[in-house]
């Protein structure tokens, strides 16, 4: 199954919609709860960040038998320190999307922790594209 | 507990009308930074935050957070109420510090 998403770009009001729209469809599917989790975590943290770093984009998404294939891709201004941006509490959020409860570094995180595998493409000004892993069974 | 009854303790206003209130709490998590609340808050979980802005309904929902508890007399956003109800994420607010909440959750064996 494919499934496209378009990510706005700083509406964040929206933000996590494509996220939440994939977890029902693997709810529905019958995925065990923990598999679950793990992909809608790391799939909700690469969305907000396409929508408060990258600018907006859209999200590509595979389900088979096995696995979940999240492509989260943005044309924004890329990340230009990749290690440093992996640490945990590293952000360079504006205090207005702190004072939103975003910001707190710890996104990427997240991301490598719960995915099963992650992979992040990125370069300066040509944007970000974030691939997630998660295995149905394992 | 259920949410309903957690509510009555507190002497919580549920905003949110019967969406899911017989959830079985489990703990209670209190966090304003929402990777933060991502990464540690427990599968149904209580969860006291002082936004009321629309993502936390997504928090909530992503991170399997049984109810939300809004404290301190902060009055949640219309929006964010449809939100939750659509979502099935009861929002608990009351006049009550976080700290007052946590103490009446621990009183009530959660
Ligand atoms: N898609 C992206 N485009 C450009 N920069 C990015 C992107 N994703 C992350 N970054 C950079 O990496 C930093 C760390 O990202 P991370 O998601 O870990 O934290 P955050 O988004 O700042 O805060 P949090 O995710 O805790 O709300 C960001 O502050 C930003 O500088
Ligand atoms: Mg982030």
């Amino acid at each position: 199954m494919n499934l496209h998403y378009e990510i706005p770009s700083d509406d964040l009001a929206h933000a996590g919609e494509a996220s939440s729209s994939v977890k029902k469809m693997l709810v529905q599917l019958g995925i065990d709860p923990v598999r679950i989790k793990k992909a809608a975590v790391s799939m909700y943290e690469a969305e907000i960040n396409a929508v408060i770093h990258g600018g907006g984009g859209s999200a590509e998404v595979t389900i088979d038998s096995d696995k979940i294939v999240i492509r989260i891709i943005d044309n924004g201004p890329g990340i230009a320190d990749l290690e440093l941006a992996m640490q945990e509490g590293y952000t360079t959020a504006s205090d207005d999307i702190r004072e939103m409860g975003f910001g707190a570094g710890m996104g990427l995180p997240n991301m490598k922790r719960y995915a099963d595998e992650l992979d992040i493409q990125t370069r300066p000004d040509k944007g970000t594209i974030v691939t997630i892993v998660v295995y149905f069974h394992q | 507990m259920k949410t309903a009854e957690l509510a009555a303790k507190l002497g919580a206003t549920i905003v949110t009308g019967k969406a899911g209130i017989d959830k079985e709490i489990k703990g209670v998590y209190c966090c304003d930074l929402l990777s933060w609340v991502m990464s540690h808050a427990g599968k149904d979980s209580a969860w006291i935050t002082v936004h009321t802005h629309m993502n936390i309904v997504a928090v909530a929902v992503l991170s399997e957070i049984a109810c939300i508890i809004i404290p301190e007399g902060i009055e949640a956003e219309e929006a964010t109420i449809k939100k939750a109800v659509q979502e099935n994420i009861p929002i608990l607010c009351t006049g009550l510090t976080a700290y007052e909440v946590c103490c009446i959750a621990h009183d009530c064996g959660i």
